[in-house]
């Protein structure tokens, strides 16, 4: 298996590409109105064909998170990242919630049970940060 | 855009053997393009053909819009790194500087830092050096040439791991500053799948896959878990490959999943996990033909 920085085979190069810099947006790594690594300093860095890398590029381009510069590159639009987090919010329930109400049906845990056991883990890592 | 390589209905016999049997594609230039398949199966046929190196019994092969064989102008601006190239009896060096004399735009700055990499001394003997180290300067060669077309066929023999990620690097980094048309047949599927944009995979003579790399890869998933569930959701789709074990089953499903079917996975307790390039690559070469729709047979199978 080739190393490329974390990227797996089993899902399109160019979309994984894509998240990792989305990733990036909403977590502020990379700042509203930052230039964003050019097609080949991705394609270097994650060691895949530079084609690809554009390709990822042009997804969050196309989808106004990004905007061309002409002449000096692309660069994070003002309000990427509120988007973002906003998509990501509207996604926390299928990615997260969904997934764990699935198996605590099958570990035959109840919604009030499942309740109790998140407040109690929210409390411990409120505890384990003072 | 011309493809700078294009084939059509390219066969070649040989006395009792068809090693290219009606062979069409098209490579777009400025790609990298995996050129895959099992031994025996027509890689380094097509590519000496490509090369002006060997002749088609029929078919049309045209190379920057010219049929390559014969063809001077052509073949100044292809090249072909072989698996196993003989050189004459001189040094390193040497065998560089000949090259750089047919070579419009070999850049000799790259191969002396490419030696470098490699740990090639220019004063060395080529014929004192070993498999790996020959494979070397056929790579040093073939990248520093800047051909228009360049051919690689298994171009590392007896290279270790640390020399290959070498090679996937630097052609990487010198194809993003000059970008040409690459064409790489190689076994090591899942360690150079990342540089292709493109793959061709060929069996026995025939192309049996032509797509895109990305498309290829989660084209197919491999679902898991108990037989009734598994199909359940396969049902009515096609399958590449079925086994079960007691209660449970695991196939292979073709064609994209959608969110209600990772929902419906989910809630009934199947494992779902994408095959990678190389996975999809093996189904196609082992001669199951790429997504073939389930017939009725198999339907009734499944359901048996």
């Amino acid at each position: 298996m080739p190393e490329m920085a974390g990227l797996d085979e089993g899902t399109p190069l160019f979309v994984q590409v894509a998240d990792r810099l989305a990733g990036q947006i909403a977590d502020g790594g990379l700042a509203e109105r930052a230039r964003v690594p050019s097609t080949n300093e991705l394609a270097a860095f994650y060691r895949i064909n530079p084609a690809t890398a554009a390709k990822g590029i042009n997804v969050l381009a196309d989808g106004g998170l990004l905007e061309k510069r002409r002449g000096i590159g692309m660069f994070v639009a003002t309000g990427a990242r509120k988007r973002l987090l906003a998509r990501r919010r509207a996604e926390f329930t299928q990615r997260y919630v969904d997934p764990l109400l699935t198996e605590a049906a099958r570990l035959g845990i109840d919604t009030d049970e499942l309740s109790a056991l998140i407040k109690e883990a929210g409390n411990e890592r409120e505890g384990a940060s003072l | 855009m011309t493809p700078a390589i294009s084939v059509t209905g390219l066969t070649r016999r040989y006395r009792d053997d068809t090693a290219l049997n009606d062979v069409n594609i098209a490579i777009s230039g400025g790609t990298i393009t995996g050129l895959l398949g099992r031994n025996g199966a027509g890689k380094t046929t097509l590519l000496r053909i490509l090369a002006g190196q060997e002749f088609p019994s029929s078919g049309s092969v045209r190379v920057l819009g010219a049929p390559p064989a014969e063809n001077e102008d052509v073949l100044r601006r292809v090249m072909l790194v072989r698996e196993d190239q003989v050189y004459p009896d001189i040094k390193v060096g040497q065998a560089l500087r000949a090259a750089s004399w047919f070579r419009p735009s070999w850049d000799s700055a790259l191969a002396s830092s490419l030696l470098d990499d490699f740990g090639l001394r220019a004063s060395k003997a080529v014929k004192k050096l070993s498999r790996g180290q020959r494979s070397a300067l056929g790579i040093t060669i073939g990248l520093a040439a800047r051909a228009e077309v360049t051919l690689f066929d298994e171009p590392y023999a007896g290279l270790d791991a640390v020399a290959r990620q070498v090679f996937y690097d630097r052609l990487l980094a010198d194809f993003a500053e000059f970008p040409r048309t690459v064409l790489l047949s190689t076994h090591l599927i899942d360690e150079a799948a990342a540089l292709f944009e493109a793959v061709i995979v060929i069996d026995r003579g025939r192309v049996v896959l032509d797509a895109p790399a990305d498309v290829l890869r989660g084209v197919a998933t491999r679902v898991s878990g108990p037989s009734l569930a598994v199909d359940a959701l396969a049902g009515g789709r096609p399958v590449w490959e079925r086994r079960r074990l007691g209660s449970q089953a695991s196939v292979v499903i073709v064609g994209p999943l959608s969110p209600d079917d990772r929902e419906r996975a989910r809630s009934s307790g199947l494992d779902l996990t994408p095959l990678s390039l190389q996975q999809v690559v093996v189904q196609a070469a082992a001669g199951v033909l790429a997504p073939v729709p389930q017939t009725d047979s198999e339907t009734e199978r499944a359901s048996a």
